[in-house]
């Protein structure tokens, strides 16, 4: 199963589309090109998603962005039994991500039904332009 | 003075339980003010306790004798500060009403000239195209 | 380290709470004065002798409003703080720094009938604007739907099922003890019958291994707490309640209901630290306190705060809950006799009021030598809390 949506409401977007959250915009332009990008510290090498103004392990300001593969595991999810946003057609699973990099991501899953999900689930990337405006990262299982 | 710019919203109040009853009376063209019915005092703008003796089952509504005088006053006359729903200039007063208590409001037919501190003014009350109520002052016989 | 000389520096003297409600009808600044004036009664105070006013940012009318709504001529010391009861802090030091003698902190707050969504809409737009963190959640989580908190608690605890095991059937035991301790209290308004594990088990599944159940409902309400000094407390017409620790707590990788990038989400590292840092300067332990007032605006994060409180070990929440014998009244560590937020709705002042009362003696369901208590509050996200003991 894959999320699905109120055609005539608006499916929250990310601020980038919106006002600009600075720190974010690398991996949402990453996202447009099909891509995971994750920040990386330049400094220490630390990995960092969601993206942030600072690196929490040395302090450093300074990054530089990575692809990742699109690669990991369900660490958690919840199935939404009641929608609470009228974008979205209940019921629906949010996943979270654990990423071979490391990093985690909230995604939804794409033709896995929520009942079928398992914490350490292998899975994939696939892009899904959910609207004119907006691409979001979804995962499928893996092989 | 204090005419509106056409197709800009003019910002309405926020009703709630403390200020309903104020806001009520204007509707029907009556200024009321916030009166202690221990204390013997007004108080404006509405609020939930009276200051003085701390009940809040004392408070009614009065009705004003609608006449005071300026207080203090603004002349709005450049886009930088004003609100765009107004036509510059316009004035905003500062009335001290005859229950003591002040109330700020636009005037009706005052010259910007003619407004100064001390002008006797009594309330009027005018109906604005989106359908609410405001009341303004305007000259009266000191 | 946090300064010793907070320890027993303060007293709680005096409690005003309205009665809670879903549609309270008045206004937040009505409130907020009205629960003032009924912790000034409580405590046998003027209302001009107040002259320190704290609050959350977040609830009701700030100092400026109610200190003109109460006649107040002056207050030597105002400020707000952020989260749960943290601005409890903020009259503690105000008064043991000396910079006021009465504190009043108060909490007034329509979050049914009131402005608050309004409040909030505007801070959703301002922190847009202002490029804030918080933006996280609007850019990484909303576009999946995930949105609101129950889905956020639903994340963590979904984890929490599976590390530990814990079961729906054990959980449920938080919201089943709290509607037992609800219906014994008069302003608890959710529950005025017990429900049963059965209850619980029928409970709407909302997000998905949350209950409607696991969620304290909304409420109307307002509360006053007075903080001065012990001495001072000594003449008044209360029997004072010491406040023998106060403490927040922060730990990496904090978010609000959200911390999901810590190596582990299943921990309240915020609270650990709170729990710390509340028993070193009280010099005391988890096993001095004869009752424990935890955040369960969502149930999962009980067996959490028992774990980081040191009250069980890592893993062992569920078994200490289960069937309820060990929290109930009477029980090895009784919880919220009050019903809780579960019972009460959304008020997290409720839990230091019910302390007091406890420490009185005029709970109405009271823990027998209830004489030293730990009062818990920000559960996922920054903590805050206090012990509080007989004087
Ligand atoms: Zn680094
Ligand atoms: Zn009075």
């Amino acid at each position: 199963m894959t999320v699905e949506y109120n055609p005539d409401q608006k499916i929250p977007h990310p601020a980038m589309w919106g006002v600009l959250y600075k720190s974010s915009t690398p991996f949402w332009e990453g996202v447009k090109n099909k891509k995971i990008m994750l920040q990386k510290c330049k400094s220490c090498g630390n990995l960092l998603n969601p993206p942030r103004p600072m690196c929490p392990k040395c302090q450093s300001q300074e990054n530089e962005w990575i692809t990742a593969k699109g690669t990991g595991k369900i660490y958690s999810w919840v199935t939404f039994n009641e929608a609470p946003h009228p974008a979205f057609k209940a019921p629906y699973a949010a996943v979270l991500v654990e990423l071979d990099e490391g990093p985690r991501i909230v995604s939804n899953m794409v033709d896995v039904k929520p009942e079928d999900l398992e914490i350490g689930m292998a899975v994939e990337v696939t892009f899904e332009d959910v609207a004119e405006d907006l691409t979001l990262p979804k995962f499928r299982k893996a092989g | 003075m204090a005419e509106y710019v056409q197709g800009i919203p003019i910002m309405r109040p926020y009703i709630d339980q403390d200020n309903q009853g104020y806001w009520d009376a204007v509707k029907n063209h009556k200024l009321v003010f916030q009166h202690c019915s221990k204390c013997d005092k007004y108080h404006h703008p509405p609020r939930p306790m009276c200051p003085s003796c701390h009940s809040q089952d004392t408070l009614e509504w009065k009705e004003s004798s609608g006449k005071g005088i300026i207080y203090s006053f603004v002349m709005f006359t450049t886009n930088k500060m004003a609100y765009p729903a107004f036509k510059l200039p316009y004035a905003v007063v500062l009335v001290e009403m005859e229950e003591g208590v002040r109330i700020t409001a636009n005037t009706h037919e005052i010259e910007p000239d003619e407004v100064q501190v001390g002008l006797p003014v009594e309330v009027m009350f005018e109906e604005l195209p989106d359908g609410q109520t405001l009341y303004r002052f305007k000259k009266r016989e000191a | 380290m946090a300064i010793e000389s907070i320890k027993d520096k303060t007293a709680i003297v005096g409690i005003g709470v309205i009665d809670f409600s879903t549609n309270i009808g008045r206004s937040e600044w009505y409130s907020a004065c009205q629960c003032i004036k009924l912790a000034a009664d409580d405590a046998g105070l003027n209302i001009y002798d107040i002259d320190g006013m704290v609050k959350n940012i977040d609830d009701g009318p700030d100092p400026s409003y109610v200190q003109k709504g109460l006649g107040i001529d002056n207050l030597t010391y105002h400020s707000e703080s952020h989260w749960g009861t943290s601005a409890m802090m903020n009259a503690v030091q105000g008064v043991a720094s000396g910079s006021c003698n009465y504190c009043v902190y108060y909490q007034a707050a329509h979050r049914v009938s009131g402005p608050e969504k309004s409040i909030s809409d505007y801070r959703v737009a301002r922190e847009v604007k202002d490029d804030s963190l918080d933006m996280i959640r609007y850019d990484f989580f909303s576009p999946f739907g995930l949105i609101g908190q129950p889905g956020y608690v639903a994340m963590m605890y979904r984890r929490y099922m599976h590390e530990t095991g814990i079961t729906p059937e054990q959980l449920g035991w938080i919201p089943v003890v709290d509607s037992e301790n609800a219906a014994k209290n008069p302003n608890a308004i959710f529950f005025d019958k017990p429900i049963t594990i059965d209850d619980y088990m029928k409970s709407k599944v909302i997000a998905d291994p949350i209950r409607e159940l696991d969620c304290a409902p909304k409420v109307d309400g307002a509360i006053a707490i007075i903080v001065t000094t012990p001495e001072k407390a000594k003449s008044m017409k209360q029997k004072p309640v010491i406040i023998s620790s106060n403490a927040a707590g922060m730990a990496p990788e904090g978010q609000f209901h959200t911390s999901y990038t810590r190596d582990v989400i299943t921990e309240l590292p915020e609270m650990k630290n709170m729990g710390d840092e509340l028993f070193r300067i009280a010099g005391i332990g988890p096993k001095d306190i004869k009752l424990a007032m935890l955040d369960d605006t969502f149930t999962p994060y009980v067996p959490l705060q028992l774990e980081a409180l040191g009250f069980c070990g890592k893993g062992e929440g569920a078994a200490f809950i289960e069937g309820g014998e060990r929290i109930r009244v009477g029980g090895e560590l009784p919880i919220n006799p009050d019903g809780g937020l579960i019972g009460q709705g959304r008020f997290d002042t409720t839990r230091i009021v019910e302390a007091v009362r406890q420490i009185r003696g005029t709970s109405t369901n009271q823990v027998a030598g209830a004489d030293t208590i730990l009062v818990a509050s920000g559960a996922g996200g920054p903590a805050d809390g206090l012990i509080l003991r007989k004087a």
